[in-house]
């Protein structure tokens, strides 16, 4: 784990923000695909691609390359907008979204773009992937410090897959899986607690032999704090339930399920008008929800 | 007459059965002992799959992986994405039937180097019943694009299969059976993933003349059909086709243009099967008359694995009936 200075957290909030715009602005441009999960797991995703990870975005096969298995795969804008910045495409690409012969399939697809380490998209099996991993590497060298990220949703923990996954991490000790489940509460049909109660999860999670903490998913240093302890858990295989806004950054489409799988132009219209949404949300995000003037953010 | 490289002498009673899965086992464990990347999942079936043999000599690179065959594919996914060569093995009617999804997505979709082994195929597992006989695998495996999809005959061959799916860089299905099945082939016999193989040739001086395509353990009944009808002046050659996808399309076609009329067996729906794939080739190409022998759109049902042969009219005499039929 590296200690984060005062800047270089000012830094990455800065750059979740660019992140952010440029989801709204590939959304808008595809006319479809989901808007809340990208704007609230975009501090995550920063954090790990520009404070993390060990990767390389001109390498993107490289083998000692940290894995990042996203299993909610509906939330790939998010994904595709930190690779680009990253370096690992153009960022002029991320317009090409969803659209005919473009590598930005409208869930990840292994092999057509770099850094993108497996196609997903139906719910549930991401997990199980990245026990593969964590289990290979484990064959190869046991002392490994590569380690395997898988990203899900929490809605995703639905799926009965997941909790296969969980039991086979646990007796198996993968130590080298760190599991982030992105809490944001929402689901497309609505909340989670209504749909498919979730809770106790920590204490689930925790009775399937996993190290679980519980951290505020947009406060990056507590995030990093969190990754730092989850590296440095032994015997088990971790998780982090980070407690996320849907739609975080937006804050007149934040915590309505309605945006889950809209994107803007063609979201809920009691706030903004749907002729209103991309701008109003470009500009809620320049100027952090009015709190600032656009000019100020480098 | 018979394809030299078979065993001498075939009879119905004097044929040597042993379950093909035991090729699984010893091609895994010899695919184990040649590429230390092959590692092996299975889902609370080991000895019953035969995944013992590599568990026990291998038992670092062989994973328990319980009862859940959703959670066996996509682990298989993750560890070939790290360059392993993952064998995953159940039972054919869990793996590929119940995580077929994740066997398209994370596997097929990946294009992913993992080797699927349905064990327990067609309705010859017997006793059990219908929720165990998977007669619909070859079919739903055959629509997945990426996929290889293979029925191997005997002990012999299901060893060759394995050690070929080991080599083979991609997404394999191959399914094997439970009860004891004619061996027919010999260690020598040839085994190229995607060929066919002409396994017996029809008398030519015969004026009537039909073609058996068969695939997996039927073979040994399709010889048989094919040896009692040449000496009743009826021209029978079997072209065995191990592989179903990819279709051999070449032989296929000439054993079409050859015979006229053709035959397809398989311990299989006739649905989506060999049987499937051999009309949609041949109605583009060379349209022939198929007359498909197989599970006939029902379920499965409890019995030993002769007496279901026979019930699903399968077994030597009924083929010989049907064909007759037909010229």
């Amino acid at each position: 784990m590296r200690y984060l200075t005062s800047e270089e957290i000012k830094a990455l909030e800065q750059k979740a923000n660019t992140l952010r715009q440029s989801v709204i602005e590939m959304l808008t441009e595809a006319g479809s695909g989901h808007t809340a999960g990208p704007l609230g797991m975009a501090d995550v995703f920063t954090l790990l691609y520009f404070g993390v990870l060990k990767h390389d975005p001109k390498n993107p096969d490289w083998e000692e390359r940290d894995r990042v298995v996203l299993s909610n795969g509906h939330i790939c804008p998010i994904l595709y907008a930190t690779l680009a910045h990253a370096g690992y495409f153009p960022v002029e690409e991320l317009m090409t979204l969803r659209k005919l012969g473009s590598r930005l399939q409208g869930h990840p697809h292994r092999g057509t773009l770099p850094g993108v380490e497996t196609s997903s998209g139906p719910l549930g099996s991401g997990l199980s992937q990245a026990v593969g991993m964590a289990l290979a590497e484990r064959i190869d060298n046991p002392y490994s410090s590569k380690f395997i990220y898988c990203l899900t949703g929490d809605g995703e923990l639905d799926e009965g897959q997941i909790w296969e996954a969980l039991m086979l991490a646990g007796k198996e000790k993968l130590n080298n899986l760190i599991m982030i489940i992105d809490r944001n509460g929402i689901q497309i049909d609505g909340y989670t607690k209504d749909i498919m109660p979730l809770e106790p999860l920590a204490e689930k999670l925790e009775s399937f032999n996993f190290d679980v903490q519980e951290v505020d998913g947009h406060n990056i240093r507590a995030l990093n704090d969190a990754i730092g302890k989850a590296q440095s858990v032994y015997s088990q295989p971790s998780v982090i339930i980070a407690h996320t806004v849907a739609s975080k950054g937006v804050d007149v489409f934040e915590r309505d399920f309605r945006w889950h799988g809209n994107p803007p132009g063609k979201g809920p219209e009691d706030r903004v008008s749907k002729g209103e949404q991309e701008a109003v949300a470009l500009r809620k995000l320049r100027t952090l929800a009015g709190t600032i003037e656009p000019q100020d953010i480098s | 007459m018979f394809a030299n490289h078979l065993q001498q002498n075939l009879s119905e009673e004097t044929v040597e059965k042993i379950p093909n899965r035991n090729g699984y086992g010893d091609g895994l464990l010899e695919a184990g002992k040649r590429d230390e990347r092959v590692v092996a999942l299975c889902c609370d079936l080991t000895e019953s799959t035969r995944t013992n043999l590599f568990a026990e000599e291998f038992p670092n690179r062989f994973i328990q992986v319980g009862i859940a065959e959703q959670n066996m594919a996509s682990v298989g996914s993750g560890m070939a994405s790290m360059g392993k060569i993952p064998f995953i093995a159940s039972y054919a009617m869990f793996s590929p039937g119940r995580n077929w999804e994740q066997v398209r997505t994370t596997i097929a979709y990946n294009n992913s180097n993992v080797k699927i082994v349905g064990a327990h195929a067609g309705i010859s597992v017997g006793p059990d019943g219908a929720t165990h006989q998977a007669i619909e695998d070859i079919a739903i495996m055959r629509v997945i694009p990426n996929m290889v999809v293979i029925a191997p005959s005997d002990i012999h061959e299901a060893r060759k299969v394995t050690l070929a799916a080991s080599k083979y860089d991609g997404p394999v299905y191959f399914r094997v059976g439970r009860s004891a099945v004619p061996v027919v082939t010999t260690p020598e016999s040839p085994f190229e993933i995607g060929k066919a193989y002409r396994m017996y040739s029809r008398n030519e001086s015969h004026e009537r003349k039909v073609g058996i395509v068969v695939t997996g353990s039927l073979l040994f009944n399709a010889l048989m059909v094919a040896d009692k009808l040449n000496k009743e002046n009826v021209g029978v050659s079997v072209l065995h086709m191990p592989t179903i996808k990819p279709l051999d399309t070449e032989a296929l076609e000439s054993f079409a243009v050859e015979h006229g009329v053709l035959v397809t067996m398989e311990e299989h729906s006739i649905i989506g099967g060999l049987g499937g794939a051999v009309a949609e080739h041949l109605s583009e190409t060379v349209p022939t008359k198929i007359v498909r022998m197989g599970i006939k759109d029902v379920f499965g049902e409890s019995g030993e694995p002769d007496e279901l042969i026979s019930h699903f009219g399968l077994d030597v005499k009924s083929l010989i009936s049907a064909i007759k039929m037909l010229v």
